[in-house]
């Protein structure tokens, strides 16, 4: 492991950052630390560069306890939030600072500067100052300057959260080539699961100080540990007590709780396999999201998010359709499992 | 409406600041150029100019030395008891010049403690040139530091937290990445304490105990000049002070429009 | 006991900051403010309030809070006309205007003492013409309050100029689409928007006004329990040397002075969490 955090714990007055935080990320991975915004994420991102110091615990980095050395020791590249670009430098003087502080030889920094700034494509935009550029551009420029010192560690504190939308798609995937093309060890916070689920090698879900969980993008999609993880990844999940027909759960359910792609929508005389044992729902609202539709379906007191294509026959919102939920997490105190619909495990005899 | 304000206000600012103005230098060339020569390049006249100039750039430098870094203290870190700092830098602001030189002469003159302790010393500070210097300081001490305070709270400590992180020196941090965001404020307070030190007149008048050519500053000066009727010679030596007071408010409104931009 | 860990700080120096910071602020301001205190023990309660109870100290309070409020008070009305010139009109000399409302921070006060004193006695130029009116400036309360004000005219508009530029003129032409009148828009709408810089401006220039010696001295004749102000009061008692009788009568400025102080930080906070 590369980088170690054992049974680390922070407060700040009575809040606690930090609970018994232990994790290893291996040399080479890019790892995303995802939740909610205080959740402890950021605070754990810090106290790696050095930015915080533990309450208790150890921080390793390369096998050794960095606890006691200071953040400029740490050979550790940070990108912050807002970039924190020296606004009265330039472009190149931006990127040459670590460079400078190492006392690197002009021909050197000159050499290594050009590098990243080809590298990272702002090339011609050496002798412009922070506020010249871009979101986009300033995020460049802060990813090389991080990189200049040649660190063997790059903490990211949410690197997209200042940019709009439509570059930051972008700039996702140009982040994770340069990761690539690099290779250097990377930890990101966001709390965007889209950003984690579509850049990181492995996620780490953080809630209220805790680990949640840590797996591959793929793993924490589809086998969340905890309540927390199931809710969080994935859209919108509807959490309803722990009754639903045709399902037979554990004893011990807390709740259950149930993702959009479980859901099937069909018009009342469009034929489906198990029309026989839907549930009737009303159509609430309809949102149109691309090449599908996000459905609203009410029963009861309950709303049901579902998606349906836009090549299916249209429905109206009022419109009464056929609900059918194909499976369900069910979780309880220690953990959560995914529950099928008794009627596929019964669905042999209704072949026509 | 909009004639009637601005006839208003600029009457209001012409009686008010621009007459008294005009009339110091008139009054100052009143007996020909040649008189006032004589008077500007009395020996007492040059005594007291010394001793202003001699202020002026003391309260300069411990201010602004101060200023950066009380200033780089408050903003660049927390810690308890931050607002009481920040208060006490300000307190001098709200006291009365005479008190100002009040608390000197306690602290310094014969009924002192520490007057004893002086003496032995050789050192007067209560009626000398030490205590002339050091209520200049004091009713000017909070000038650079709180035009800089704002500004680094504004540009926030990001910056400087990046460059700790590479490794960067305090010095280092200071030269290259807040000197530049500071140096305008810093310019602005250093006119402002400029124009303060050379006028200060209450304090000085307190703890200097007017000991011509020795304790004098230039408006101490302008005073016995006037109360001994010599109006004349009064005129001209404030004359000095009106030119050095155009010129504040000119290299201040400069500085404010480079630093604005 | 709650423990609190050291705090991480990255950032260097801050040792080295606070121990320059705390040494000045200690030997330049703290220690020489205690003198204070230590010196009014010198004298018993009884007599401390002998002496500021006296009548010569009671009328020099009196002269200087009267006079004091009075220019603050002709300066909050014209600070807020000449704010609403400089931002919201453009006309030739406009700079210069702008320019020369700091004069009075940059002109020595005993300058403009003298040249105010000279221009009002009754021969003077300003004077001649009032004292036909039978109207005297010089050494009477209305030469102290001209003196102060024009000490204390930059604090209102400097206090009112920035809040005036950050508001918007929408609310003003919202108010003129619903029929207002710019009389009624300007009390309605604008004057509540401005009103805390303008109190914090007042305070500024009142406890300014109330502590200002240089520029009152010339113009006050200084006749006792008349035109006799209260920095002069302690002037008097140092030139006899009486330390504690001085001590006693800035006391009580000082109290007067924090107690302004403190309701400006009132004034500030309140007006913060309102718009807020």
């Amino acid at each position: 492991m590369y980088v170690e955090l054992e049974n680390i714990n922070k407060h700040f007055g009575d809040f606690q950052a930090a609970k018994d935080i232990s994790f290893g990320i291996e040399k080479g991975k890019l790892i995303a630390l995802l939740g909610p915004s205080g959740s402890g994420k950021t605070t754990i991102l810090r106290m790696i560069a050095g930015l915080e110091t533990p309450d208790s615990g150890n921080i390793k980095i390369d096998g050794k306890i960095v606890n006691q050395i200071s953040a400029g020791r740490r050979k550790i590249g940070f990108v912050f939030q807002n970039y924190a670009l020296f606004r009265y430098m330039t472009v190149f003087e931006n990127i040459a600072f670590g460079l400078k502080v190492e006392k690197k030889s002009k021909k050197e920094i000159k050499e290594r500067v050009t590098e990243l700034i080809e590298l990272v494509g702002l090339k011609g935009m050496e002798n412009r100052y922070p506020n010249q550029l871009s979101g986009g551009q300033k995020q460049r420029v802060a990813f090389a300057r991080a990189l200049a010192p040649n660190p063997q560690l790059l903490l990211l504190d949410e690197p997209f959260a200042a940019i709009d939308a439509k570059v930051r798609l972008e700039l996702r995937t140009w982040l994770r080539e340069m990761i690539d093309r690099v290779g250097i060890t990377s930890i990101f916070v966001t709390h965007d699961q889209d950003e984690a689920i579509e850049v990181a090698d492995e996620i780490i879900v953080t809630n209220k100080g805790r680990i949640e969980q840590i797996g591959s993008p793929e793993e924490i999609y589809r086998n969340p540990k905890t309540a927390f993880v199931a809710q969080f990844i994935g859209q919108t999940a509807v959490i309803l007590e722990k009754k639903l027909e045709t399902f037979t759960f554990p004893e011990d359910t807390k709740g259950i709780i149930i993702r959009p792609e479980f859901v099937s929508v069909t018009k009342k005389d469009e034929p489906m396999r198990y029309a026989a044992s839907a549930l009737r729902g009303t159509v609430e609202n309809i949102k149109f999201c691309g090449n599908n539709l996000e459905l609203k379906v009410r029963r009861g007191s309950h709303v049901f998010t579902a998606y349906r294509h836009l090549e299916d026959a249209p429905v109206k919102k009022g419109e009464e359709v056929n609900l059918f939920i194909y499976r369900v997490f069910a979780y309880r105190d220690g953990g959560i499992s995914l529950v099928e619909n008794d009627t596929l495990r019964a669905g042999d005899s209704f072949i026509i | 409406m909009k004639i009637l304000l601005i006839t208003v206000s600029v009457l209001y600012i012409g009686l008010l600041l621009v007459l008294p103005l005009i009339f110091v230098l008139i009054q100052a060339f009143g007996n020909g150029l040649q008189d006032y020569l004589a008077n500007i390049t009395d020996e007492y006249t040059v005594k007291a100019v010394e001793l202003t100039l001699l202020a002026t750039v003391t309260a300069l430098l411990v201010n602004t030395i101060f200023g950066l870094f009380a200033a780089w203290a408050v903003t660049k870190f927390q810690f308890r008891g931050k607002k009481v700092v920040t208060t006490m830098i300000d307190l001098p602001l709200s006291i009365s010049p005479v008190i100002a030189g009040l608390i000197f002469i306690l602290t310094f003159g014969r009924s002192s403690p520490l007057f004893d302790y002086f003496n032995q010393m050789n050192l007067k500070i209560a009626y000398a040139v030490p205590g002339v210097l050091l209520v200049t300081v004091f009713v000017t001490f909070p000038f650079i530091s709180r035009e800089i305070i704002p500004v680094l709270l504004a540009q926030g400590k990001d910056e400087e937290e990046a460059a700790a992180l590479m490794g960067a020196g305090g010095f280092e941090i200071f030269r290259k990445i807040t000197f530049p965001h500071i140096k305008w404020a810093m310019l602005y307070g250093v006119v402002l304490c400029t124009a303060r030190a050379m006028g200060e007149f209450g304090a000085v008048s307190v703890i200097s105990g007017n000991l011509r050519g020795k304790t004098n500053t230039i408006p101490l000066h302008v005073q016995i000049l006037y109360n001994e009727f010599k109006y004349a010679p009064a005129f001209a030596v404030s004359s000095v002070l009106v030119v050095m007071a155009i010129i504040i408010l000119v290299v201040r409104s400069i500085v404010e429009y480079r630093w604005k931009k | 006991m709650k423990k609190y860990q050291k705090e991480t700080r990255v950032i260097p120096g801050f040792g080295l900051s606070m121990g320059v910071t705390m040494t000045m602020l200690c030997l330049i301001v703290i220690i020489p403010l205690t003198s204070i205190f230590w010196n009014t023990m010198d004298l018993s309660f009884g007599e401390f309030i002998e002496t500021i109870t006296s009548k010569r100290v009671l009328s020099g309070y009196k002269v200087s809070l009267i006079c004091a409020f009075s220019a603050s008070l002709i300066n909050a009305v014209m600070g807020v006309i000449l704010a609403w010139v400089l931002v919201r009109y453009s006309f030739p000399g406009k700079r210069i205007l702008d320019g020369l409302i700091e004069l009075p921070f940059a002109l020595p006060t005993a300058i403009a003492g003298i040249a105010l004193t000279s221009l009002t006695v009754d021969g003077g130029w300003i004077g001649q013409i009032f004292a036909k009116a039978g109207i005297h400036i010089a050494y009477t309360k209305i030469g102290i309050t001209l003196a102060l004000v024009f000490v204390g005219e930059p604090f209102v508009v400097r206090s009112i100029q920035p809040v005036l530029e950050s508001l918007d003129t929408q609310y003003e032409e919202a108010a003129e689409i619903m029929g207002a009148g710019k009389i009624y828009t300007f009390f309605r709408v604008i004057f509540p928007e401005i009103l805390p810089a303008l109190l914090t401006g007042f305070g500024l220039a009142f406890a300014r006004c109330l502590g200002e010696y240089g520029s009152v001295i010339f113009i006050a004749g200084n006749k006792p329990y008349s035109t006799e102000i209260a920095p002069l009061l302690i002037m008097a008692q140092l030139q006899e040397y009486d330390y504690a009788q001085a001590t006693a009568i800035a006391i009580v400025m000082l109290v007067i002075s924090f107690f302004i102080l403190f309701l400006m930080n009132m004034i500030q906070i309140r007006a913060g969490k309102r718009t807020r």
